[in-house]
């Protein structure tokens, strides 16, 4: 009674306290600033954060089986040259171009992590410099321009319904990634096998098969992302996508979903990747406000800083189960 | 990173029974390819044995292994620093403030450049403490609690100067980076003294015993009693101080502090010197002597292809299987 209690109680401030916070950061913009609420700001900050979105979704599928994925930064950098070098072909090809580049480094790392037998860790290490370095090798070491003509760059800068085209993209994948994860029999899989590797293979689960397929995924949704940076900034960029990583792994854990695997949400990672993202923008806009003046590098201070919070709120909390448990 | 099964014994027993080339490759891949390194850049790259291409290569590779050594040990626990290279930056941006006299005044310019020396120093070893605190006090992941320090460091060391490239020109302090004793770099020996130091400590000293136990098995260690929290708290100290002497080589080689730019992709370089070297990543065996060939390795491979004309992109996907290979192999000797 008291163990399946406290069980609910972290996943629910887990799921729920990122919301909540979230919640919390849109009134104090909404209340302090004027056009905080206004549609540019927030479809432009929709614009802009879609591609961490994507990259933290296939992020956060990894984490629930209870691995990791480095080499979502570089991947995205060598989608976008991909996307870039195919876009005078028109849209498609460019589209096509960067989810095959990610699809192709996220089956590698299926391959080295499980008939390799390497961590997850080391082996997506070791591709995040692999993918850079074909990114630069492709792009010649600078960025590439995208054609303006074909339309490609409607990817990034375009609209659909009055809502951008990224952001549809994004709201897209988070809503296929929460089907999936709560109603297929895949998704329940990928929990299982984040909670317990073992006992899922021995109940006859094809495990194998789930683990190759989230880092596909997280590739190709890294590769996606990859082609929004391209279409947004009008070029290839190989060397960006340095720390998204970590970001992305920053917006999952925000979100509640536990390292250790097992537990995890697609919903709160939207939000811990939007908590994260509206941190810049109401740091710009403070700034507006002339009160006070704090440099953009304040950004990352203050994003390390909520990060330890929550992992800390975390740490107690789990602890605390643990304890009940024991 | 969920199965840290540590509690595999000592390899010894097994090695008896038939020596053959695999367990041999396995054991000693890391000299073996170093050698071959050697070889093949002595038959091929033109100029190779000259003095001038060994200063190079030492220079290159000196900031790297210091952090690596913290690295081996952090690793050695079972656990994983990512705010090195942070600390790095850290270390890089408040030298340069504090002999410039831009913290506070100074009395005189050698006080400044002793200080310069010490603070940042100390500075990155209390945020590695600050590490070593989360992860045993709040039971916080190691990935996860030096990734707070990862993103929030580079960002402390950024408001610090302002984003802004501090350029410097004092001889005095910039020996740590530029001098030169008997001919040789002062930062290659100050690596040797210090990859020395912690392969005797790690051998022969109780701490160095306590690490490996606490990497083998966490429960059994604390069991018979080591001090388990302390030695963690101390590992991850020690992977801050010597991240905050490598930031001071990194600045002082470049007469600049970029805290933009010292010590990015840092974290990343020592681990897989480390991987490379055949310390085990999941805990309970390390070797600092390894850490040493390792990222000797990979700097060799990078001159070699460097040197032979192939672009640097290129050499990033050659690390890339260097690290799978070292790593792979390390797996087919266990199993």
């Amino acid at each position: 009674m008291g163990r399946l209690d406290t069980a609910r109680l972290v996943r629910a401030i887990g799921r729920y306290g990122v919301l909540l916070a979230l919640v919390v950061l849109i009134l104090f913009g909404w209340l302090r600033y004027e056009n905080f609420l206004g549609s540019y700001n927030v479809l432009s900050v929709l614009r802009y954060n879609s591609m961490f979105a994507l990259v933290a979704l296939g992020m956060c599928f990894v984490i629930i089986t209870g691995g990791i994925d480095l080499s979502v930064g570089s991947t995205a950098a060598l989608g976008s040259v991909v996307a870039a070098l195919l876009s005078p072909y028109g849209v498609l090809p460019g589209l096509l171009g960067g989810l095959a580049a990610g699809f192709a480094v996220g089956a590698i790392n299926a391959f080295v992590i499980i008939r390799l037998n390497i961590l997850p860790f080391i082996a997506t290490l070791a591709t995040m410099l692999a993918a850079s370095g074909c990114a630069l090798l492709l792009a010649n070491n600078q960025s590439v321009s995208v054609s303006y003509e074909s339309g490609f760059t409607e990817l990034g800068q375009g609209d659909f319904l009055g809502f951008p085209i990224p952001a549809w993209i994004g709201l897209v994948a988070y809503l296929a990634g929460s089907l999936v994860l709560n109603l297929t029999a895949f998704g329940r899989t990928v929990l299982a096998v984040g909670g317990n590797e073992d006992a899922t293979r021995l109940m006859g689960l094809p495990t194998t098969r789930v683990k190759a397929a989230v880092y596909i995924l997280s590739g190709a949704l890294a590769g996606l992302a990859g082609v929004i940076l391209a279409a947004q900034f009008g070029a290839g960029q190989p060397i960006e996508g340095v720390g998204w990583e970590l970001f992305a792994i920053a917006s999952v854990v925000v979100g509640g979903t536990l390292l250790t695997g097992g537990v995890g949400s697609v919903g709160s990672t939207l939000a811990g990747v939007l908590l994260l993202g509206l941190i810049f923008n109401i740091l710009n806009f403070e700034n507006g406000l002339g009160w006070i003046s704090l440099s953009a590098y304040w950004q990352s201070v203050i994003r390390g800083a909520l990060l330890l919070v929550v992992v800390a709120i975390q740490a107690r909390l789990v602890a605390r189960s643990d304890d009940v448990h024991a | 990173m969920a199965d840290t099964a540590t509690t595999h014994p000592p390899a010894p027993a097994r090695s008896t029974a038939r020596p053959d080339l695999r367990m041999f490759l396995t054991r000693h891949g890391a000299w073996v390819a170093l050698a071959l390194l050697v070889l093949f850049n002595l038959a091929v790259t033109p100029n190779f044995a000259t003095w001038q291409t060994l200063n190079v290569n030492l220079t290159q590779v000196c900031a790297i292994v210091i952090v690596a050594v913290g690295m081996t040990l952090v690793i050695a626990t079972g656990g994983i620093d990512l705010s090195v290279g942070s600390l790095m930056a850290i270390a890089g941006a408040l030298a340069p403030l504090i002999f410039m006299g831009k913290l506070f005044p100074l009395p005189h310019l050698y006080v400044g450049i002793a200080l310069a020396f010490v603070v940042p120093v100390l500075v990155a070893g209390a945020f590695g403490w600050f590490n070593g605190f989360l992860i045993t006090r709040l039971r916080i992941q190691p990935i996860i609690a030096t990734l707070v320090l990862f993103i929030a460091g580079r960002g402390i060391a950024q408001v610090m100067t302002n984003g802004n490239l501090q350029v410097f020109k004092v001889p005095e302090f910039q020996y740590i980076g530029l001098g030169r004793l008997f001919g040789v770099p002062f930062q290659a020996l100050l690596m040797l003294v210090i990859v020395l130091a912690a392969a005797w400590m790690l051998r022969r000293t109780v701490f160095g015993r306590q690490i490996l136990a606490v990497g083998g098995n966490e429960r059994a260690a604390r069991l018979s009693g080591i001090p388990v929290v302390s030695v963690k708290r101390r590992v991850y100290l020690i992977s801050g101080l010597l991240s905050g002497i490598a930031g001071l080589i990194v600045i002082a080689r470049n007469s600049a502090a970029d805290a933009n730019l010292v010590g990015l992709g840092m974290e990343l370089d020592a681990i897989a010197a480390v991987a490379v070297g055949g310390t085990l990543l999941t805990g309970g065996r390390a070797t600092i002597i390894g850490t040493l060939v390792g990222a000797l390795i990979i700097q060799l491979v990078r001159y070699t292809l460097l040197a032979n004309g192939v672009p640097d992109a290129a050499a990033l996907i050659a690390k890339a299987a260097i690290i799978v290979l070292a790593v792979w192999l390390q797996r087919q000797a266990r199993s």
